[in-house]
């Protein structure tokens, strides 16, 4: 018998399986339908850097996590309310994360005695039998005998049925939450248009998941998630690097220049190299380059033939192109670097999220070598970061970076997504031959102290670039020390001089002053955000300013500080914007670090903020 | 001879000195840089290229200065990666004419990556490597293509190092331009400058040249009238390989073997020689490695300068371009709304 739905305000959901086992499929699908229900949604997925580790051991567990609700999201949340757990090493790395009393699905055929030795169970201990799962709501299903029968006869091998088994769960989820088969059918029918054994055995083991509950008794408990309050308009979901992808595009169409990615593989940027590729109809030329080097170089010197240069990397790509940032900075010209940041140093924590290169970003390079960075706080807010820092490259001749991380760069959630239609063109203008035949000054500078963008192919305009020290001016090659003085300071000004064209800081939530101020940066836009809007329902004087701007700053930024008593900085990091804003503004702010890979989580945040905040 | 409308509107005729900038030069004298300077800007006056559509680009060293004495467009950029910046210089721009400077240091140490992917794309440009066997701006350290056993400052006791060969090595990225000439000989590099400029795709040009500071008469042996003759094999398509004072020798095939042979003698005539052909990969290789001191028996191969290879292979940018014009035709000009919204989206109402 099927009960009532019961209805819930929001739930955290856990799939966890071996990497072969499909969990980011089966995630990113429940995700699709989940979106398509009007709730507001945060994802994470966990995956290990090893593409095929070991089949059923501990570091070969892969996961995708999901919190929806019908109440505003920030993030993927904290401990989950169900658990599914593909097999033995899933349940092993992920039980302590499950909520008291919350639900945990496993799936029976992965706690063999095989399975067991690989996630380090004792054998005569089977987790499924003993007392480890006490407390949880536990359904054992047998998955991989229940897709078998599901698909019958087929031409296809057991090893090809075997992989329908995330279908199988993806069904029960489904019927779980009151959802119908519509989007996954659509989906699937698209994918394997041209497979048909292979669609066949998919459909067969979405229905008979989705069918579990009128034969297995312990399944009938179904629940449903009402809409949320969201922000009227057109929604897709979105990932933080196919946010930049879109905003790269858009860019480039707005600035009327043909967008040149010069990029080589590394987790977790690729996927803009992959992304950008698709899109040759709006122009865009991707250049897989031969190393890092190669791949800033490129996209120099094809923002030097007039096009919008681009680079994406993640840190070890960073560290590799910090000398032809360099020289971008010498040359004054327009360049975007894309920074999604991963576990560092070295070769680091490739698929872990940290914040860890705005230092580097800052800071990295030979010389005084200033540069504007923008950040992206969310998979959301990619699109317009990105646009952010291609107008700022242009419009001010100078390299910027623009950082990420793997947390926003996998995650997902609603994007409102804007008209192309609605958005200013952005101005853009080659330097041309003067009518009066005067000599061309490669380095006269505008009201911005930006230098004419002059490029090869235009008659008139013959002149020299290089990393050597510029003269002021004619951009002639000059040591002479009080023009170097001249050229570091004008080089720096004009970079500072960029505050004077990007908005105010603004208040995200909460108090505009009081006790606290969680001032954040980049990925900890949804800890910093929900645990701000807690405190101040509560009634505690506290406030959260989230910067895009991380140089120059905001105008405001200062003023805006000093209207709190304490000024909280998390990262995810050791500390590094804490020391930039110490340094700035000899302001006390206290930092809050974790560097464990992952996301801060809401609860530790906000019991840190309560520590500090006036309960008088 | 050129034409270009200058800020009046008068056309006017251009000679090498309208290559030339108003910079001092500033290599040392005697340096063999200043001779390649003078045949750049002969022959591109002669093949009556437009400043503005020439761009210059090099790394870091000595050779690579010289973007700042053409009066044409021109970057000097990093140690190693000009091939990098003039890759993406042609895929934003492929009409440009663009001229890669670089030496045995920058391309074939620092750069050695870049200098294999360039080839192998095969960009529509030209490089011409100034080969000194030093590094002479960081004051005289041996150099990839040094000999082994060299002292210098970084190896007094002598240089454990095996050399490169550039050819050699160019022909191993399948360079669809391979090409030698020397400084002191102005007028074969201006026929070789002139068929690079011609070649549709990456023209590799190895220049010897000498440095009269820390290596002075590394080529002496190749450049100087007294030897020259005997040392240098200069390749002219469709030519049986002679040299010698009077073209008394020749180079013949056995087998797969080249050997020396004495046309004095009455065992082999001009007939007999390997007729130079610059089509022909297996025989360029061949001759890549004719790397052997001349002078080290009667018998030693003599050093090739000219053109040992050439080939047509459609360039990196052109297949770009035609792949995205192509994906434009069936495709039709990307709609941006259609690309923000994605494949499935929905409606807070």
């Amino acid at each position: 018998m099927v009960t009532q739905a019961q209805e819930k305000k929001s739930v955290i959901i856990k799939f966890a399986g071996d990497s072969g086992d499909g969990m980011q499929l089966t995630g990113g699908l429940f995700t699709d339908d989940t979106a398509f229900t009007g709730s507001d949604l945060s994802t994470f997925p966990d995956f290990p850097a090893e593409i095929r580790a070991p089949i059923g051991t501990l570091a070969g567990v892969s996961g995708f996590q999901l919190h929806f609700g019908s109440q505003r999201i920030f993030t993927p949340g904290d401990r989950f309310d169900v658990l599914v757990a593909m097999n033995a090493a899933a349940l092993k790395s992920n039980l302590k994360m499950v909520k008291k009393g919350g639900t945990v699905i496993v799936s029976e055929d992965g706690f063999d005695s095989k399975n067991l030795r690989l996630a380090k169970y004792d054998e005569t201990q089977n987790p499924l039998e003993n007392n480890t799962l006490e407390g949880y709501e536990v359904m054992k299903i047998p998955v991989t005998k229940m897709t078998r029968e599901s698909i019958g006869d087929s031409t296809l091998g057991t090893k090809e049925r075997d992989r329908c088994k995330n279908m199988f769960v993806l069904g029960f989820l489904l019927w779980r939450y009151s959802r119908t088969l519509d989007t996954t059918l659509k989906f699937l029918n698209a994918k394997f248009k041209n497979k048909p054994d292979i669609l066949d055995a998919n459909i067969k083991a979405l229905q008979a998941g989705y069918n579990l509950a009128d034969t297995v008794e312990f399944a009938s408990d179904r629940y449903t998630v009402a809409p949320a309050e969201l922000e009227k308009g057109s929604y897709r979901s979105i990932n933080g690097n196919d946010g930049i992808v879109l905003g790269l595009v858009v860019a480039s169409k707005k600035l009327g220049l043909p967008l040149f990615y010069g990029s080589y593989p590394i987790t977790p940027a690729s996927s803009i190299l992959h992304g950008l590729s698709k899109h040759k109809n709006f122009g865009v030329r991707t250049f897989q380059a031969e190393d890092e080097i190669a791949a800033i170089a490129s996209a120099i010197g094809a923002s030097y033939g007039g096009n919008l240069g681009v680079t994406g990397t993640s840190g070890p790509g960073l560290a590799l192109k910090g000398e032809a940032m360099g020289l971008a900075v010498m040359l004054e010209m327009p360049l975007v670097v894309i920074d999604v940041q991963r576990g560092g140093p070295s070769t680091g924590l490739p698929t872990k999220t940290e914040q860890s290169d705005l230092l580097q970003a800052m800071y990295g390079r030979n010389g005084e070598c200033p540069l504007p960075i923008v950040s992206c706080s969310r998979p959301s807010d990619c699109f317009e970061a990105a646009m952010e820092a291609c107008r700022i490259a242009v419009q001010h001749m100078t390299p910027v970076v623009l950082l990420s991380d793997g947390y926003i760069a996998n995650g997902a959630e609603p994007w409102k997504y804007p008209k192309a239609s609605d958005m200013p063109e952005m101005k853009v203008e080659f330097a041309k031959q003067s009518e009066d035949g005067s000599q061309f000054m490669p380095y006269q500078r505008d009201e911005k102290l930006a230098r004419p963008w002059a490029i090869p192919g235009t008659p008139g305009l013959l002149h020299r670039i290089g990393g050597i020290e510029k003269e002021d001016v004619t951009g002639n090659i000059s040591y002479d020390p009080a023009n170097h003085e001249h050229m570091v300071k004008t080089r720096e000004r004009k970079v500072e001089m960029i505050a004077d064209y990007i908005p105010a800081q603004k208040i995200e939530s909460g108090h505009e002053s009081g006790d606290v101020l969680l001032l954040g940066w980049g990925s900890t836009y949804g800890v910093c955000e929900s645990v701000t809007r807690s405190l101040a329902e509560q009634g505690f004087k506290v406030g959260h300013a989230h910067l895009r701007y991380l140089r120059p700053f905001p105008a405001n930024l200062e003023t805006m500080m000093r209207g709190f008593k304490t000024v909280v900085i998390p990262e995810i990091n050791n500390g590094q914007l804490v020391k930039i804003i110490r340094d700035k503004f000899l302001l006390p702010a206290v930092p809050f670090n974790k560097i464990q890979g992952t996301p801060i989580a809401h609860e530790e945040l906000f019991e840190f903020v309560l520590n500090l905040v006036d309960k008088g | 001879m050129a034409i270009e409308s200058n800020p009046t509107g008068i056309p006017y005729t251009l000679k090498a000195k309208d290559f030339a900038t108003d910079q001092d030069v500033r290599w040392c004298p005697g340096c063999g840089d200043y001779s390649i300077l003078k045949q750049v800007q002969t022959t591109l006056a002669d093949l009556g290229k437009l400043p503005h559509e020439t761009v210059f680009v090099s790394g870091i060293g000595c050779s690579s200065r010289f973007p700042y004495y053409m009066e044409t467009y021109g970057m000097h950029s990093i140690h190693g990666r000009a091939p990098a910046f003039a890759s993406g210089l042609k895929i934003a721009n492929p009409n440009l004419s663009v001229w890669v400077i670089t030496g045995d240091g920058d391309a074939l140490s620092i750069g050695g990556n870049h200098f294999m992917h360039l080839l192998r794309r095969n960009f529509d440009l030209n490089i011409l490597l100034f080969n000194n066997q030093i590094y002479g701006l960081t004051k005289g350290q041996y150099s990839p293509t040094s000999e082994e056993h060299k002292k210098t400052p970084s190896t007094p006791f002598g240089s454990i190092d095996h050399p490169v060969n550039p050819i050699a090595l160019a022909l191993g990225c399948d360079a669809t331009f391979v090409a030698r000439t020397m400084d002191r000989d102005p007028k074969h590099m201006k026929d070789v400058l002139q068929q690079a400029d011609a070649h549709r795709g990456t023209s590799f040009i190895e220049v010897y040249q000498n440095c009269n500071i820390f290596n002075d008469g590394a080529f002496e042996i190749f450049t100087e009238k007294d030897t020259k003759a005997d040392t240098t094999l200069i390749l002219e398509q469709g030519q049986p390989l002679v040299f010698g004072k009077s073209g008394e020798k020749g180079v013949r095939l056995d087998g797969f073997t080249p050997q020396v042979v004495d046309l004095t003698a009455d065992e082999f005539t001009k007939a007999d020689l390997w007729v130079h052909d610059n089509a022909d990969h297996v025989k360029a290789g061949i001759l890549a490695r004719f790397f052997d001191n001349p002078t080290a028996s009667p018998d030693s191969l003599p050093r090739p300068f000219g053109v040992f290879y050439r080939t047509g292979r459609p360039s990196y940018e052109a297949q770009l371009h035609e792949q995205l014009d192509a994906i434009m035709g069936s495709m039709g000009e990307g709609d941006l709304d259609k690309l923000i919204a994605g494949g499935s989206t929905w409606q807070i109402n």
